[in-house]
């Protein structure tokens, strides 16, 4: 049976794999800080006036698309092993959405 | 039954949420819902784009620029994403097997998702009282009230969701049956930021662009 455990860590396993564990914590925390900063600047070129808004628009959606990608592949855990089958669900997911995106935002350009 | 077998430190799996048959299909089962999502906000994303600003030209009701303000997006913006970090910090104390800190951390996820909602509540309520901006009003009042209402629907359900899970596993401590719900609760949570950061960007700031 698949789920039935035999492994028994060490103390010294134990210790690496929660080192282990903490480097990846730091990762996110850093990963985090990122996403912040991201948002800040964002909400600073919008509210600072000095901007042309066909300069702010594509640039705050880029800090989106960064952020996102960092929240999936490091939140959602999508840069570990493991992971190729439910990357080409959620591509095609994208795919799709984002045909709908264009298809409705050039009917409303023409 | 094995999967009821209690654990240690030192006994617990690396990968607990993908190391039962089940934990593995609850995996992809749910990844493959978050694709469905992503198909549903886009098209919800574009009925909002198509709409935006689309009012009656004989009322005198308000556009986009007029009703959003930065601070309020702001706030909502750091409580959802803040709440992101806990819920990944309580999926570290899965991992480490730590129940209670898990626990712990997954309350405070709560706590912050719950100020997110009210906060959007307290907001909806401000833009129809202050600004008649209403869900049939216009056509971009119902686009607007459908996407960000439906986001916010997935913030009540990801609440619930998460509070039954501490609740019915608080006397359970951690298992390899429970740790897969966690960790794709934990999953859920994240889209709904995901989708968070696109509704901040598309419609709070773009909107203040105009």
């Amino acid at each position: 049976m698949e789920n039935h455990t035999h492994t028994h860590l060490s103390k010294e396993a134990l210790k690496y794999r929660r080192k282990k564990h903490a480097e990846d914590m730091k990762r996110q925390v850093i990963t985090f800080v990122l996403m912040i900063l991201l948002t800040v600047i964002a909400f600073f070129a919008v509210g600072y006036d000095g901007y042309s808004k066909w300069f702010v628009k594509p640039f705050i959606l880029l800090l989106a698309i960064i952020q996102v990608i960092f929240q999936l592949y490091y939140f959602m855990h999508m840069s570990q092993k493991g992971h190729g089958t439910i990357a080409t669900f959620l591509y095609t997911g994208l795919l799709i959405g984002l045909s709908a995106v264009v298809a409705f935002v050039l009917i409303v350009w023409i | 039954m094995a999967v009821q077998q209690k654990f240690t430190p030192e006994t617990w799996p690396s990968h607990p949420e993908r190391f039962t048959e089940e934990g593995k299909h609850k995996f992809l089962g749910f990844w493959l819902f978050i694709a469905a999502e992503t198909v549903l906000f886009a098209s919800l994303f574009a009925t909002y784009l198509a709409l935006k600003d689309s009012v009656p030209a004989n009322k005198d009701l308000p556009l986009a620029a007029d009703i959003f303000g930065l601070p309020l997006a702001f706030l909502a913006t750091m409580l959802l994403l803040t709440s992101s970090l806990t819920s990944v910090y309580a999926m570290y104390h899965m991992k480490n097997f730590d129940f209670k800190q898990m626990q712990f951390w997954l309350l405070v996820t709560v706590v912050l998702g719950l100020a997110f909602l009210i906060l959007e509540i307290y907001e909806f309520n401000h833009y129809v009282h202050e600004y008649h901006f209403t869900f049939t009003g216009s056509a971009f009042g119902s686009a607007f009230y459908t996407l960000v209402g439906f986001h916010g629907a997935h913030v009540t359900f990801g609440l619930l969701w998460i509070t039954t899970l501490m609740l019915r596993n608080s006397k359970r401590g951690l298992t390899l049956t429970n740790a897969p719900k966690f960790y794709i609760a934990s999953l859920y949570w994240h889209f709904i930021d995901v989708v968070w950061v696109f509704i901040f960007t598309v419609v709070y700031l773009m909107g203040i662009v105009g």
